[in-house]
């Protein structure tokens, strides 16, 4: 009793933190990042300068094909690399300025797992997302167990929380991982190249997920991805890199021009627009 | 979901610590001169109390003077060793890192061999010595063991067993020129061995060992996210690189004062933790803690054994726990091959 009492606080407490949509997550200005011609990253690779905003509720897709510099600005988003001129800022904080813990309360990004050195059941990994918000040693309190709970129902894993992570398939391994960034509880999800290894309708319940993630709670979604068709599909804002510079930010019908997709992807493609407005690209 | 509580680990721990506490007893016992359960408890308590006048003198010299010291000389040893291998193997990554596999019991071992020959008779010198011969060595197979700015976890163990093989040589070089010097035998630097005092006030180490052991601890979380990938820890918020400070300087300070005073002890810093990981799992919040007190039950035991076994002769601890530590370590290897 106390316990269901308890989940529906902390729901509506979930619900109340929910910002408007007019309000600026995300702001990236005239942000710049170059590597040294030594660094194994990317040897002299230039980005920049970026500039763009996301809101609360909003999916925004980072375009591009390999070696555009999607990595390094997801990097810069995430705050683990500082811009070498402009700014990062989310709700109004410069990222690079926040130290870690407080960095990933308010940004979580998920990249493809490593693998893991010991079995861990998938509550213990889920759990492990609530780290940002305790001390540095620290024991998960009832909260914690709830909040990694709801990221287990959100990304409708609940059924799998006792199963060894080693033992998942692709696709619930992914769910599993977007838990674990969930239970941060973060103001900003990034997410690099999560349908990598999907096949094609685990792609699609994922980004259907991720758009519902974006539409019903107070997360911003950034999703750097391949995948033209997907992107034009549920995103609200596409950010479009090639060779380090950002050629063009807006809604996918405007970045979605033939001739400008096809000197970036380097192949002939087909681009329609749909009775909704949105684009469809075919390869010709 | 039931996660790790501090009543769980408490419990836990207080379990070990009576197998711990039954182990001392037998190891009190047994020996060229039996003592039964019930002197020992009567020595003990009348002694705790301060009745010492009451204890006859060849049981106080025999349960104070020789047999205790010893198992308080591998509770220290073994708790150190084992708390050191755990951290290494999490900061590492590697299910096979242990101070002995990794050279770093080699490097302390060097270190205090130097500090016997340039400075004998400073008090602490041995200990800082192997501090530093341990610290220096975990640095340089750290950085041997990367390929492509990444932790390769071959090329970290075969660093490792070099450096050890390479370490050993130098030792094996400068106790054959050097003999006739106060610098104990090949074997007690290359093997372990818990037969000879150490000239340094126990007390002092063991505050050493509850620091490091403590320090390690308050890092116990963050190690459990660096379980899962570097990158993924500092995504999460863990200061990486302040973990590695404090974890590499504390499991330093551990192998550097247990090899101090006594020699190379092998295995203990692998076997333990992995025994350790298969009964309580692989929660830090739990691991170290019963790591220290299994590693203080295994070298207790495994002198006990030493000591025993082929009695009157003693044999190198170190040697019975290499017996049962290279078998686990091969175990480990191929299960971690396939």
């Amino acid at each position: 009793m106390s316990a269901a009492k308890g989940s529906n606080e902390i729901l509506a407490r979930e619900a109340s933190g929910a910002a408007p949509a007019s309000k600026v997550r995300l702001k990236v200005e005239q942000a710049t990042y170059t590597y040294s011609v030594t660094d194994r990253a990317g040897p002299g690779f230039s980005l920049g300068p970026v500039s763009f905003e996301a809101h609360p509720h909003q999916l925004v897709s980072i375009l591009g094909p390999n070696a555009s510099g999607k990595s390094t600005l997801l990097k810069l988003l995430a705050g683990l690399s500082k811009p070498l001129s402009g700014r990062v800022e989310v709700d109004g904080i410069e990222v690079s300025t926040l130290d870690p813990r407080a960095r990933a309360q308010q940004i979580a990004l998920v990249q493809q797992e490593s693998e893991l050195l010991f079995p861990l059941r998938v509550w213990e990994y889920v759990l492990q997302g609530r780290y940002p918000h305790g001390r540095s040693l620290r024991f998960e309190s009832e909260r914690d167990c709830l909040m990694a709970g709801n990221a287990l129902a959100q990304v409708g894993a609940d059924a799998l929380r006792d199963r060894w992570m080693d033992q998942l398939s692709g696709g619930e391994k992914q769910r599993v991982i977007l838990a674990r960034a969930l239970a941060q509880e973060p103001l900003l999800l990034l997410l690099d190249e999560p349908t990598q290894h999907l096949d094609i309708g685990g792609k699609v319940e994922l980004l259907q997920r991720l758009r519902r993630l974006a539409d019903e709670t107070r997360h911003t979604v950034l999703v750097v991805t391949h995948e033209l068709d997907l992107a034009a599909e549920f995103s609200d804002c596409i950010v479009l890199l090639h060779k380090g510079k950002c050629l063009r930010v807006g809604t996918p019908a405007q970045v979605y021009e033939r001739e400008m997709l096809e000197e970036v992807f380097e192949t002939p493609l087909e681009v329609n627009i749909r009775s909704g407005g949105r684009p469809r690209v075919l390869s010709r | 979901m039931r996660p790790l509580t501090p009543r769980r680990v408490v419990g836990m721990c207080m379990a070990l610590l009576f197998i711990l506490f039954v182990v001392v007893v037998i190891s009190l016992r047994m020996g060229a001169v039996p003592i039964s359960v019930r002197d020992i408890v009567t020595t003990l308590f009348k002694s705790a109390v301060g009745r010492q006048d009451e204890v006859s003198s060849e049981f106080a010299l025999v349960v104070f003077g020789l047999r205790l010291p010893r198992i308080a000389l591998g509770i220290l040893v073994g708790a150190a060793l084992a708390t050191a291998g755990a951290s290494f193997q999490a900061l590492l990554r590697n299910p096979l890192a242990d101070p002995y596999v990794l050279g770093v019991s080699s490097g302390a071992a060097l270190g205090a061999i130097v500090s016997l020959i340039v400075a004998p008779f400073t008090p602490g010198a041995i200990q800082v010595a192997a501090f530093a011969g341990a610290a220096v060595t975990i640095a340089a197979v750290y950085f041997l063991g990367r390929r492509g700015g990444q932790l390769d976890s071959a090329t970290l163990l075969l660093a490792g067993i070099v450096s050890a093989s390479f370490l050993s040589a130098v030792i094996m070089f400068l106790m054959t020129t050097l003999s006739g010097r106060d610098l104990r035998g090949m074997a007690f630097w290359l093997m372990g061995d818990l037969s000879s005092a150490p000239r340094v006030d126990l007390r002092w180490l063991y505050l050493l060992l509850i620091i490091a052991v403590g320090s390690i601890y308050t890092t116990s979380s963050d190690l459990n996210l660096i379980l899962t990938g570097e990158q993924e820890a500092r995504h999460l918020g863990v200061n990486v690189n302040r973990v590695k400070l404090v974890v590499y300087v504390s499991a330093s300070i551990l192998t550097g004062l247990a090899v101090s005073v006594s020699g190379a002890i092998g295995y203990v810093g692998l076997l333990v933790p992995h025994v350790m990981r298969m009964l309580f799992g692989t929660d830090h919040r739990l691991l170290i803690p019963a790591s220290a007190i299994g590693g203080a039950i295994i070298v207790v035991a495994a002198d006990l054994l030493a000591r025993t076994i082929v009695a009157p002769t003693e044999l190198p601890v170190g040697a019975m726990t290499a017996i049962a530590g290279a078998p686990v370590f091969i175990y480990l290897m191929r299960r971690r091959v396939r």
